[in-house]
């Protein structure tokens, strides 16, 4: 069993959890071009290592941010949204 | 099959990266038709190493979209005549594939699949339950199950090939024609001159080059980067599992997408199943007792004979997978370099029309009609080829 430490729920089987794909900063809908949207929407760094991605607790329907490592599935961290954004900004 | 060692040259006219079945292909047709025999191609690790050796091989043409139909026909009709193009028998097995709906929409996909493959000259038909009864004498079809059988997709011009032979066959034919094929040769860095790819750096050196093509399936968005390239993709795992011989019952291949199940028998007579991948992307190929569990339940909802059987073997392979199951090859930003990517869980069957047309692109620098709708472009176009419903758990 796999554990991931839900910032809402604390600890529980990864199993409980929806994968919501690679964090991406979103463009600015007022200056960006079509292009930037396909970006944003299509395209992942997927890289072999560690990646901020969107994670769901489904029964609670809580979303939050996890830093994993894709090569040995080790969890870095997890993190509520706005903790990471602030964190961005500083 | 094993490719002789040499040493590098300096200077290859093509370097293909990946030596798994399209990497190989890719090689042949350019040796064949092109008379271009100055490649070299690398691999990390051994030839098929990749998911050339890890797929459950099964071959089939019954797509949605027309772009996709077309091309994945081509594949079959090549599949076709490959033992004989090799003088080498890569098992091709002409055994049909039936798809199975549990539900009301699953049948209206199926009558549109059937629709659009007749009309471009593939054997694909909707079958009721009797005929699936003809068809499979083993399935279980009772009404009283959680997820009962309305209707399939038959699909007879279904097969199954040796995998590895593939990737063999293309790999003798190619060294035949002058190909020097380099296990144990890792890509690790791109160089980039004037817009276009001017050499690799491996482990064992650097090399010039004058066009690049990246054929490295899982390995995808790793490799295009180092040329400074972002794809559309994410690598997913995808596992399948493997039974101990048993007497022959099962004829065609059996696909349920509701249930994230596929069965067929190998010529050997094991049960080879596989289904949906991994819930989120790793780059690690280990199996686990989830997935296990997964395909095992919803196999016995099919075979219940199953129960009895035992699981020789259970492995993974990492599959880069688009946002509209169809794949991305051809042109890429960088000039001369050539992208065969995007193959995600359904690439195998694909593999000798891949490497006929990259050939053809590479050669004569002209984007082939049959892959320009799968460029990496079309999706700042927004003209995805969704085969979603028609790729998911059916391989
Ligand atoms: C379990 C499973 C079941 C599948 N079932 C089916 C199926 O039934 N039907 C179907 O059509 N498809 C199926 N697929 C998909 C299919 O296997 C692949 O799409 C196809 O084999 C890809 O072939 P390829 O030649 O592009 O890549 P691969 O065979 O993966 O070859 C890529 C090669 O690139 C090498 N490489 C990677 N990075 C580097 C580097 N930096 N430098 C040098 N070399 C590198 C690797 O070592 C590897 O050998 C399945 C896949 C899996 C995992």
């Amino acid at each position: 069993m796999k554990i991931l430490n839900c910032p809402l729920n604390g600890p529980r089987n990864i199993s409980e959890f929806t994968y919501g794909g690679e964090y991406h900063a979103m463009p600015d809908a007022a200056k960006s071009s079509r292009s930037d949207w396909a970006e944003y929407i299509f395209f992942h760094r997927n890289p072999a290592g560690p990646v901020i991605e969107w994670w769901c607790h489904t029964a609670s329907a809580y979303w939050f941010l996890a830093e994993r490592d894709t090569r040995n599935n080790e969890i870095l961290r997890t993190m509520p949204v706005a903790e990471y954004l602030s964190e961005q900004q500083a | 099959m094993t490719p002789r060692t040499t040493e590098l040259k300096k200077h290859y006219d093509v370097v293909i990266i990946g030596a798994g079945g399209h990497g190989c292909a890719t090689a042949y047709y350019l040796a064949k038709y092109h008379g271009v025999r100055n490649i070299a191609v690398l691999d990390k690790s051994y030839l098929g190493a990749g998911n050339t050796g890890r797929n459950t091989a099964v071959i089939r043409s019954n797509y949605l979209t027309e772009e996709g139909v077309r091309f994945y026909r081509e594949s079959v009709r090549l599949f076709q005549d490959l033992s004989n193009e090799f003088g080498m028998n890569i098992m091709y097995e002409n055994r049909g594939q039936l798809t199975l709906a549990h539900s009301d929409a699953a049948v209206r996909s199926f009558r549109w699949r059937a629709e659009v493959n007749q009309h471009l000259g593939v054997r694909s038909e909707l079958v009721d339950v009797t005929t699936i009864r003809e068809l499979v004498p083993h399935l279980r079809v009772e009404e009283d199950c959680r997820y009962p059988i309305l209707a399939g997709l038959w699909h007879a011009d279904g097969a199954t090939a040796r995998h590895d032979t593939v990737a063999w066959g293309y790999a003798k034919g190619a060294c035949d024609r002058g190909v020097e094929i380099h296990q144990l040769t890792e890509v690790q860095g791109i160089e980039i001159a004037n817009g276009g790819v001017s050499a690799v750096r491996t482990n064992r050196g650097r090399i010039h080059c004058g066009a690049i093509v990246q054929a490295v399936a899982g390995a995808s968005s790793v490799v295009a980067n180092m040329a400074g390239i972002s794809l559309p993709i994410q690598s997913y795992p995808l596992q399948a599992m493997v039974t101990q011989p048993y007497k022959p019952l099962l004829d065609p291949h059996v696909s349920s997408p509701h249930l994230h199940v596929y069965v067929h028998q190998t010529s050997r007579g094991e049960f080879v199943i596989g289904g949906g991948s991994d819930p989120y992307p790793r780059y690690q190929t280990q199996a686990t007792l989830e997935q296990k569990e997964a395909l095992a339940a919803a196999a016995l909802e099919l075979f219940p004979f199953l129960a009895q059987a035992k699981v020789m073997r259970q492995w993974a392979g990492t599959t880069d997978m688009t946002p509209d199951y169809s794949p991305v090859m051809g042109l890429s930003p960088v000039k001369n370099y050539y992208l065969d990517a995007g193959w995600g869980t359904w690439g195998f069957k694909a593999t000798p029309i891949s490497g006929k047309m990259m050939a053809e692109l590479v050669a004569t620098q002209r984007v082939p009609d049959l892959i320009a709708p799968f460029d990496l472009a079309r999706f700042q176009r927004f003209t995805q080829v969704n085969e979603a419903g028609a790729t998911a758990a059916s391989h």
